[in-house]
């Protein structure tokens, strides 16, 4: 009985030793995606480059494909205007490739703001800001209010209301068309995370986020998936996650993660020692059943 | 009966209330933001734009104007080889609704580029290629209407008796948009001096003018033309310069009007119940 135990305890003794580039692989492949689309926005506005043009309230991909936030586009809706298909389409296409496939991953791999929030959280942890004690509690409900706030003032301001106010797109903005008083914008960002709410703006308060999550909630393709036999619920993936509630099933149930609210952002894949964490497709069988444990 | 369900939905009910008291607080100062933000009366558009109420409804705030603006052919650039592109999108800071482009003619006017390059741009038509369009359909950025150039003649030396004509010289549409008047020299009283006039029918508002002109602060500026410009009732006509039957129309269509307007009778609001039996 012994020797079985530690026949299978030893594995997992190496695996806890994963190298730099292991336990970083997804954060590394993030921020490599944020500073690519960030760069092909700069060169399309200083150098002219026709890969990726306009920010990301609109864009056009290699010259042609119209990519558009469908967040905005609804405000303008419900401001009285009716864009044109080639928004329309840009919105549809965004909405397809976010709500389909790749769920909420804007937030965490293309989204200029999680540089800022990340780094908040960051320097949070490595000051033991972190902690239970510290900490002030905030629903995470708020964002759906602010989104459907959102849309409740566009029709009584006649402007797509959060684009004025959106940090988003003056931060996104700011670093491809020039920043002006935006650095206050990412300072109060970088505060509000670091010294108020943990993961405050992303996993609490911003509409986009929310939009996001409601729209991959039902379908979107890639998830992060669990096996609950080869978890050993050192709930490392729970203390890096930054949208902590979708986790609920660690220890629990053998299913994927299905909540909207997951970014998709691969940090509990990369911290998880087992492998029991690993992106999935949504209709997938994975591991083994309860039964098998 | 029992407490429990009670509770709940009262609790229930407490938490959607919190919401909505912290929505509205919320909702107050945001709105109140954005609409301070939206109003700048001297905000000037690129060329195609809508009227600006418009136009904050229909921008999406992406700089593809002010993108292809900056990569046209021939920007050009400052004394240190920097370009100097028209178009720039509001920062914070900025006093601008933020996030929409608008140019500052002192610094950089529009170059009225015969492509309109900004106005193509335009992924939702905020900046409307429509707006441009002249006679024969085609797209004419001599249809713009930026803006229109104002004089400050106690500022113009050319009011003074000097001879400047920089702004007429740099004018795209010289001798329409502006052109230079002949007057008599008043000061002198023998002299004549020539002026600049603009004519708002043909400004387009590109600040080429304020922005060679060579006074400190410039004598010649561009307004949003809203604010620069009166109206003038349909009841005023110009007989010396209308056809004579356009008079004509036009004092038919007055006597048309005259004919629909009735005035309250007195029987309307004399002697009614309501006054008897007070």
């Amino acid at each position: 009985m012994s020797e079985v135990v530690t026949a299978v305890a030893q594995p997992q003794e190496e695996e806890r030793e994963k190298s730099f580039l292991a336990r970083n692989k997804y954060l590394i492949l993030r921020r490599i995606s944020q500073l690519t689309i960030l760069s092909l926005y700069l060169a399309g506005h200083y150098l002219g480059w026709k890969v990726l043009q306009g920010n990301l309230s609109t864009s056009k991909l290699f010259g042609v494909i119209p990519l558009s936030d469908p967040y905005a586009v609804l405000q303008m809706f419900f401001a009285g205007v009716l864009v044109g298909t080639e928004v329309l389409l840009g919105a549809l296409i965004i909405l397809v490739f976010y709500g389909l496939l790749v769920g909420r991953a804007f937030c965490s791999w293309v989204c200029p703001v999680n540089l800022i929030t990340d780094f908040a959280n960051w320097v949070r942890v490595k000051t033991g800001l972190h902690q239970e004690e510290y900490r002030i509690k905030l629903s995470r409900k708020v964002r759906y209010w602010v989104l459907a706030l959102g849309l409740i003032l566009s029709p009584i301001l006649a402007v797509p209301a959060f684009e004025f106010v959106s940090p988003i797109s003056m931060v996104h903005r700011g670093i491809i068309f020039g920043m002006g008083m935006g650095w206050v914008v990412i300072l109060a960002l970088f505060f509000f995370d670091l010294f108020v709410v943990k993961n405050g703006w992303c996993g609490h308060v911003c509409p986009l986020g929310a939009f996001y999550s409601l729209v991959s909630r039902p379908a979107a393709l890639l998830r992060v998936g669990y096996d609950l036999n080869k978890c050993t619920e050192c709930m490392r993936c729970k203390k890096v996650c930054p949208e902590v509630q979708v986790l609920w099933m660690i220890g629990k149930e053998n299913v994927p993660v299905l909540s909207g609210e997951c970014t998709n952002c691969g940090r509990c894949i990369d911290v998880c020692p087992e492998e029991a964490l690993f992106y999935t497709l949504r209709f997938k069988k994975t591991g083994g059943g309860k039964d098998e444990a | 009966m029992s407490k429990e369900p009670d509770k709940s939905r009262r609790k229930l009910l407490v938490g959607f209330l919190q919401g909505l008291g912290l929505s509205f607080i919320g909702g107050a100062v945001w709105a109140a933001l954005v609409h301070e933000n939206k109003h700048d009366p001297l905000v000037l558009r690129p060329p195609g734009a809508y009227p600006e109420e418009e136009f904050l409804k229909k921008c999406i705030k992406c700089g593809l104007c002010v993108v292809a603006c900056a990569n046209r052919d021939n920007v050009p650039v400052d004394k240190y080889g920097n370009k100097k592109v028209t178009l720039k999108l509001a920062a914070p800071g900025d006093n601008k609704p933020v996030g929409t482009p608008y140019f500052i003619p002192r610094e950089v006017p529009c170059y009225m580029c015969e492509d309109v390059p900004c106005t193509f741009a335009c992924p939702t038509k905020a900046l409307d290629t429509e707006l441009l369009k002249n006679e024969e359909g085609k797209v004419d950025v001599n249809k713009a209407r930026m803006g229109v150039a104002v004089v400050d003649y106690h500022s113009c030396i050319a009011y003074w008796g000097l001879q400047c004509d920089a702004c007429v010289r740099a004018c795209p549409l010289m001798h329409k948009a502006i052109y230079m008047d002949l007057r008599r020299n008043r000061r002198t009283g023998k002299h004549a001096m020539l002026v600049p006039v603009v004519d708002p029918d043909y400004c387009t508002g590109c600040g080429i003018c304020e922005h060679v002109c060579p006074t400190d602060k410039p004598a010649i500026y561009i307004l949003p033309r809203d604010v620069a410009l009166g109206k003038i009732g349909k009841h005023y006509v110009r007989g010396w310069m209308e056809a004579e039957e356009e008079v004509e129309k036009k004092i038919q269509e007055r006597a048309e009007e005259l004919k629909k307007w009735q005035p309250k009778r007195p029987e309307d609001y004399l002697n009614t119940e309501d006054l008897l039996n007070e």
